[in-house]
């Protein structure tokens, strides 16, 4: 009985959705992901944008998980829990199609081409869905895709298009990157394994690629639960540099207590590999590093403190204008009988940052003085601001970590717990009753 | 618990002596789709084989140049079971080193108990067969490079009737990548099975994969090693003894067609 209980919250617990967000390459928009909700932000227009689907209302029915945005941001893809798939147009903000999938979506990526749309689901295979050019428009509903990989039966966590477009790279909760060439045909499946990348002991919760000026080939970069960033040649699977920025933050805590997991949720980096901001859980702020890869060497550059009780939960750069969005949130914060809640910041002047200008560099927006200002935050942070604003950063912390981990992190028992879970198997149910 | 206390005893006393198959029951089948519990190396650097052929590799760590001297695995064979064909193949092949890979905990033992004694029994042979207890659905990678293995085998594996376990066959579209990532090109996959729907399911996904093409009947007579499929392991002769029919498949490893690199 207990048992069962236990259980039962640890479900309840693993539907607490992170808070995510995503900026578009020529800094139009910025869109925000929470619980079932989509709020998008256009910087042109100066307003929130509404957002039309003519099949679903609301457009997602449970959380979304994975947003991102094309290359040429002309697409936006989000899919999640309800095992829908979205492709709007971002000059409409209008849902162009809706594909199906059988199982929750866990991850989601567009061609550089801007033809293929690609997602990961919960057993560890990735789908292809081709878009057409004529269907431009007209919302066509419940296509179904086909399967373009597989990793068996573990949740991909990631999942990134080379800069190049010649590999697809994945990344999983069994610790492994696989890096799969993307053939000019990929609606018969991509069946040439590149390498996997191997390395990391724990969950690959994130990727990205960088691709230097002055280098021929581009690198890719991974955060994972084992508290580290790496820097992989992904052609040879090479694994050229290990940063642990668990040790750094182990000083950086050492007057409260340190915590536990140190696992990095998510990275984001300029396409020269200068610059590159990891969010960490249990860490209030944002981890800079540098990357130096002539020399292959990946550091840690700074530590930017935002906000006691402050976790991000994703990160989002924008490249020209040289400001890094912090965003912390989750959905369904059950403590405080809050569905959803969602906290953003801003970091600015990351080029003196980066041109090691004298003075305390990158600095935290004001609220006032974000992109967008107030009817920004209005529209992302919500009208309710909550009163107890440290009471409730700590509750959407505590409850992001608990998510998580339930998702990521394998389950440990003891030996006579799994003795005791085998008890309770039906086989052997059956052989007691009948004695 | 006495059991095991007895076997304990009895293995150090006659360690030259086959182990006996009736310490080491374990079931029929297991689930391929679990978490693991048992270590898993983190990449093929990461692991050890001087500890599973001493006579070939020596455990002292030398400069990593020599590394890529040494001999390395180059068959495998997933879900070796009681080890049966590695036992044959031994012989055959007697300068090549072969690994056996097993989900079930106690028939690894088993086998690995069972290499140990025909080591003592039959000095400088069997030397080149091993075994590890992994889930090689999930983890081929972290044992092998990027196509090291000549050969690898698959008999008799769990058959998985129903569609929704489908996915749980070691066979299929998906898994056909990862072993022809390990495969060399020009390396051989070695299918076998008593249960013709799981016959035609292998040689459906072999024949879809373009990554792998049949060989030719002719080639395949010739081959030495085709005869061990149905005849060197203990469910090959399980078969053979009921009078069963038995469907294989042998393919070969090709070049991808438009190669991008």
């Amino acid at each position: 009985m207990e048992e069962e209980v236990h259980t039962g919250e640890i479900n309840r617990e693993a539907e607490v959705a992170p808070a995510l967000i995503a900026v578009h390459p020529l800094e139009r928009s910025i869109a925000l992901a929470l619980g079932y909700e989509l709020r998008v932000f256009d910087f042109e227009m100066d307003c929130a944008v509404p957002l039309t689907d003519e099949a679903y209302s609301p457009c997602h029915s449970d959380a979304i998980r994975a947003i991102c945005f094309g290359a040429n941001g002309r697409l936006f893809v989000s899919a999640g829990d309800d095992k829908l798939v979205k492709i709007w147009r971002t000059d409409t903000w209008h849902c162009i199609r809706t594909v199906c999938s059988d199982k929750r979506v866990s991850a989601v990526a567009i061609s550089h081409d801007g033809l293929f749309v690609t997602f990961a689901d919960k057993f560890g295979v990735v789908w292809i869905e081709r878009l057409e050019e004529d269907d431009q428009g007209q919302a066509s509903v419940d296509k179904k895709a086909v399967p373009l990989l597989g990793h068996y039966c573990s949740i991909i966590t990631c999942l990134k298009f080379s800069p190049d477009g010649k590999f697809i790279a994945t990344a999983d909760r069994d610790f492994k990157i696989r890096i799969t060439i993307f053939p000019k045909g990929p609606l018969k499946g991509s069946h040439e394994i590149q390498n996997f990348c191997l390395g990391h002991t724990d969950f690959v919760s994130c990727l990205t690629f960088i691709c230097p000026l002055d280098c021929h080939q581009s690198f890719l970069l991974s955060g994972s639960g084992d508290a580290t960033v790496r820097l992989w040649d992904h052609v040879s699977g090479q694994l050229l540099d290990t940063c642990d920025v668990g040790e750094k933050a182990g000083l950086l805590d050492s007057k409260e207590k340190v915590e536990d997991s140190l696992a990095v949720t998510d990275i984001n980096a300029l396409p020269d590999g200068s610059f590159v901001a990891a969010a960490i859980q249990g860490l209030h702020g944002v981890m800079i590093l540098k990357c130096d890869v002539p020399a292959r060497r990946l550091f840690i550059a700074k530590f930017v403190f935002v906000e006691e009780c402050f976790v991000p939960t994703s990160l989002g750069l924008s490249s020209s204008a040289k400001l890094l969005w912090v965003v912390m949130g989750a959905s369904n914060v059950s403590k405080l009988g809050v569905s959803k809640m969602a906290q953003l910041r801003v970091l600015s002047d990351l080029d003196k940052f980066l041109s090691n200008e004298h003075g305390d560099y990158p600095v935290i927006l004001k609220d006032k003085d974000m992109p967008g200002g107030e009817k920004l935050l209005l529209q992302f942070q919500g009208s309710d601001h909550v009163t107890k604003q440290d009471a409730a950063l700590a509750a959407t912390a505590t409850a992001v970590k608990v998510a998580m981990q339930n998702l990521l992190t394998k389950k440990q028992y003891s030996l006579e717990k799994r003795d005791f879970r085998k008890r309770d198997r039906n086989d052997r149910k059956f052989k007691k009753q009948q004695f | 618990m006495s059991k095991n206390d007895g076997k304990a005893t009895q293995g150090k006393r006659q360690s030259a002596h086959l182990p006996r198959k009736r310490f080491y029951r374990a079931r029929a089948h297991s689930n391929p789709l679990s978490d693991s519990h048992f270590p898993i190396p983190i990449s093929p650097a990461d692991v050890d084989y001087s500890s599973h052929y001493p006579h070939f590799l020596h455990s002292s760590k030398n400069d990593p140049d020599e590394d890529d001297l040494l001999p390395k695995i180059r068959f495998a064979d997933i879900g070796c079971g009681f080890g049966g064909l590695l036992v044959k193949l031994s012989p055959l092949f007697p300068d090549t080193l072969m690994i056996g890979m097993e989900l079930r905990d106690k028939v690894s033992e088993y086998v690995k108990e069972r290499i140990l004694a025909l080591r003592a029994s039959n000095p400088g042979q069997y030397e080149n067969i091993s075994v590890v207890r992994t889930n090689s659905m999930k983890y081929l990678p972290n044992y092998f490079c990027k196509g090291q293995l000549s050969k690898i085998f698959f008999l008799f594996p769990d058959p998985h009737f129903k569609e929704k376990n489908h996915r749980r066959r070691v066979i299929s579209l998906q898994l056909l990548d990862e072993y022809a990532y390990v495969l060399e090109v020009g390396g051989i996959i070695y299918t076998i099975t008593d249960v013709e729907e799981l016959g035609d399911w292998m040689k459906f996904c072999l024949n879809s994969h373009p990554l792998f093409s049949a060989i030719l009947e002719e080639e395949i007579e010739a081959d030495p090693v085709v005869k061990l499929l149905a005849s060197a392991t203990e469910e090959g002769q399980k078969v053979a003894r009921n009078g069963g029919q038995t469907f294989y498949a042998v393919f070969r490893r090709i070049a991808p067609e438009d190669p991008i690199i």
